[in-house]
């Protein structure tokens, strides 16, 4: 199956792939002492959690004030961008942005675009749109280096080639880097990294970056980075194209810190990151570096469905720390690609169904139990156990006129309502209820050995010989 | 606040909500923590038409056919009595979920609320209304807690259950890693998606056994049915006898440790 494929039904297959990781033993230890390392590395920065509590509080209020506003920040945005002289793309769809930073790049004759670290340009496929243009898009940050160089997309928004060994990363490099030796010591396989990008950063036509926060009243770029490769790529080569989501977006600077603090601290566990870029325009007349132009792609690609819809808005807070997935108890056990999305765990099994619509992401909100751990972790609260029941109702209720999401209805199965309404009319009714819990009791010896994917891995449920209420009659 | 005060405020009333699990599943564990109750001077009211939450039709994407199951607990506890539910799921349940899930019907909404702050969660009612202390009457005894998901992060009452083993002189309760993470049932979650669920519950198994510990004890049935119900597969396929892993509801294992001449 070709990624893009992949990526297109998710939900085919996700059973299947979910249980090649989990069957590995190998595998589901790695990315178990992975998960704690982070989830250990996060609580150090949070040692109060009163503090915790009162700057995620203020993280969701500062996401919903920002959101509440959002059509005409986006206006206040693209006006004093534009003063800057920062270019503004809008782009609806995939496609659409990706047409658009091809046509910047052919308006120059761009042969290398080097990359730092986006997940949005992931989530338009622009390495492939770039290969098949004949652009050379090379990533620059070092996970997504190393999952380029492994033809694979990565597992985790903030780490991309978390799934990978120093092995496995040493005998990749191994291959694909021309002239080197084998070496799995990791400070060697960094510097090796670091040589071959060094090179490009100083040749590319283009650079690519994400954006962090988009500030309104001063239009400026928020990028948060931790190698360099960030302000490399957004200041050596001549021409930067920024690309975002037109939910990153606050009003004010005083907006940034807060979320700036609560994403660096939940993210990877770092009191503040390594590089934190603010960018404002290209290189003004007296100065002596920084690109000649600088572009940005406001990309929609079904923010707009989530945002039309109060309850499902709150998707759109999120700030892309990943601390949901490093809690995840499934993402622990299946790791990122089993997912088939750009982004995976959590916050992609509530954002992906509006970017594929629910035909395509039918499973994923039920790959879930519901525990919390990733609400409970959420810096900005987004509720997403609240949000997946609401997606499981958008997906398994029976198809209407003017639903809220693309693809409503996906999951229906006639037979599965039924049931449920059979079940509501017995747990409704006292009298049924006595009735079949009385049947379940005196013949709960007759429950089947084999109760479907219950039984895989536990012994047969079975009602119990006297109900709690027979036990209170009897006891009188 | 000082004990005269908690005694003042101690209901002479309570009403039990049962839950369908325990009804069905784990009656004795329902009948133990009544006796409990019983046993601290308070009358126990069990309303005969109780049926279930709603909450596997609520999280199944089904709020429907859950909200016509909760109308029929809404008329059940027509006094001003604390209700105690002996399972932190149904209980977050009740308390958190039935205002949202009557919203849109104002008379309905208006007992939502009333009830959901009647609502108590076992082991938070007896140390946080009663201020029980339990007597321990048993023997040496190790045992790990597990603590449901929505108890702990919707109910907060993780605590609680620690608290009250912690009173019992002679147990000691042996620390779990991972103690935090969801023990893989989740209701339709272990139906639909097999592969992930057995993969946490066979975790979970695993941490609760490496403590060495005699027996688990939960506050939640659901949980139990999964880790008990894995963990006596597991010793099926291992040809065992004897339940490598026993496993109660924390109110049987209270009720044992303080009642004269009890052995564990």
């Amino acid at each position: 199956m070709s990624e893009q494929a992949l990526n297109f039904m998710p939900s085919e297959g996700f059973r299947a792939r979910a249980k090649d990781v989990v069957e590995n033993p190998f595998l589901r230890q790695s990315f178990r002492g992975a998960m704690d390392f982070l989830i250990n590395k996060r609580i150090t920065q949070f040692p109060d959690p009163e503090e915790l509590e009162s700057l995620r509080t203020l993280g969701e209020q500062i996401r919903q004030y920002n959101l509440g506003k959002l059509p005409s920040l986006l206006v206040e945005l693209e006006e004093n961008l534009t003063r800057n002289g920062i270019k503004v793309h809008w782009a609806e769809t995939p496609d659409e942005a990706n047409a658009i930073i091809l046509g910047i790049c052919q308006a120059h004759s761009a042969k290398l675009m080097v990359k730092g670290k986006s997940m949005v340009s992931e989530e338009i496929e622009l390495n492939h749109a770039c290969e098949a243009a004949g652009i050379d898009a090379m990533e620059s940050d070092m996970g997504e280096y190393i999952v380029q160089l492994a033809g694979e997309k990565p597992s985790h928004i903030i780490m991309p080639a978390i799934h990978k060994t120093k092995q496995e990363i040493a005998e990749l490099f191994a291959a694909k880097v021309p002239g080197i030796d084998y070496t799995d010591n990791v400070d060697e396989l960094i510097q090796i990294g670091r040589k071959v990008l060094r090179e490009k950063f100083l040749v590319a036509d283009i650079g690519l970056s994400g954006v962090n926060f988009a500030v309104a009243e001063t239009g400026t770029l928020c990028l948060v980075e931790n190698e360099g490769n960030g302000r490399l790529s957004t200041t050596a080569p001549p021409v930067h194209i920024a690309i975002t989501g037109i939910e990153k977006i606050v009003e004010k600077l005083d907006h940034v810190p807060p979320l700036l603090s609560l994403l660096t601290r939940s993210a990877t566990g770092q009191n503040i990151s390594t590089y934190f870029n603010m960018i404002s325009g290209p290189r003004k007349p007296h100065e002596k570096d920084g690109p000649t132009e600088v572009h940005l792609v406001l990309l929609d690609n079904g923010r707009t469905q989530a945002y039309a819809d109060e309850q499902l808005r709150k998707t759109l807070q999120c700030i892309r720390c990943g601390a949901c997935m490093n809690h995840c108890p499934v993402y622990t056990r299946i790791g990122g690609h089993a997912y088939g999305t750009t982004y995976p765990g959590p916050i992609g099994k509530i954002i992906s169904p509006h970017m594929l619509g629910l035909e395509a992401t039918k499973s994923m909100a039920t790959a879930s139990s519901l525990c919390g751990a990733c609400g409970e972790v959420c810096p900005v609260k987004i509720p997403i156990p609240e949000l997946l029941m609401r997606l499981r109702e958008e997906s398994f209720s029976a198809p209407h006129a003017n639903p809220a999401m693309r693809g409503q209805g996906a999951g229906y199965s006639a037979l599965v309502s039924t049931i449920w309404r059979g079940w509501a009319a017995v747990y409704r009714s006292p009298a049924l209820y006595r009735m079949a819990t009385w049947l379940g009791s005196r013949f709960g010896g007759l429950m089947p050995s084999n109760q479907g994917p219950w039984t895989s891995v536990r012994v047969p449920l079975k009602p119990a010989p006297k109900r709690l209420r027979d036990l209170l009659k009897e006891r009188g | 606040m000082s004990e005269q005060a908690k005694t003042s405020q101690r209901p002479a009333d309570v009403y039990f909500f049962a839950t369908c699990v325990v009804d069905q599943f784990f009656p004795g564990a329902g009948l133990d923590a009544i006796t409990l109750l019983e046993r601290e001077g308070i009358r126990v009211h069990f309303p005969e038409e109780q049926t279930c939450c709603g909450q596997p039709a609520y999280t199944s994407g089904f709020p429907d056919e859950a909200r016509k199951v909760a109308a029929l607990q809404l008329t059940l506890f027509p006094n001003d009595w604390p209700v105690v539910v002996p399972s932190g799921s149904c209980a977050g349940m009740m308390k958190h979920h039935y205002p949202t899930l009557f919203a849109a019907d104002p008379a309905r909404k208006a007992q939502a609320d009333a009830l959901s702050s009647r609502i108590y969660e076992f082991t938070d009612f007896l140390v946080n209304v009663l201020g029980w202390q339990p007597e321990d009457k048993g023997g040496d005894c190790t045992v790990v807690l597990h603590t449901s998901c929505s108890a702990r992060r919707e109910m907060g009452v993780h605590l609680t259950g620690r608290k009250l083993l912690g009173g019992l002189n002679k147990v000691k309760v042996a620390q779990q890693d991972h103690e935090s993470e969801c023990c893989g049932f989740g209701g339709t979650f272990s139906i639909k998606q097999p592969e992930i669920s057995g993969a946490m519950v066979e975790d979970k198994v695993k941490s609760l056994k490496a403590t060495g510990a005699e027996r688990v004890v939960s506050a939640d049935c659901g949980c139990l049915m999964n880790i008990l119900g894995h963990a006596a597969w597991k010793d099926k396929q291992a040809g065992l006898a004897q339940p490598s892993l026993p496993g109660e509801h924390i109110a049987s294992f209270l009720l044992r440790r303080t009642e004269e001449r009890s052995s564990k």
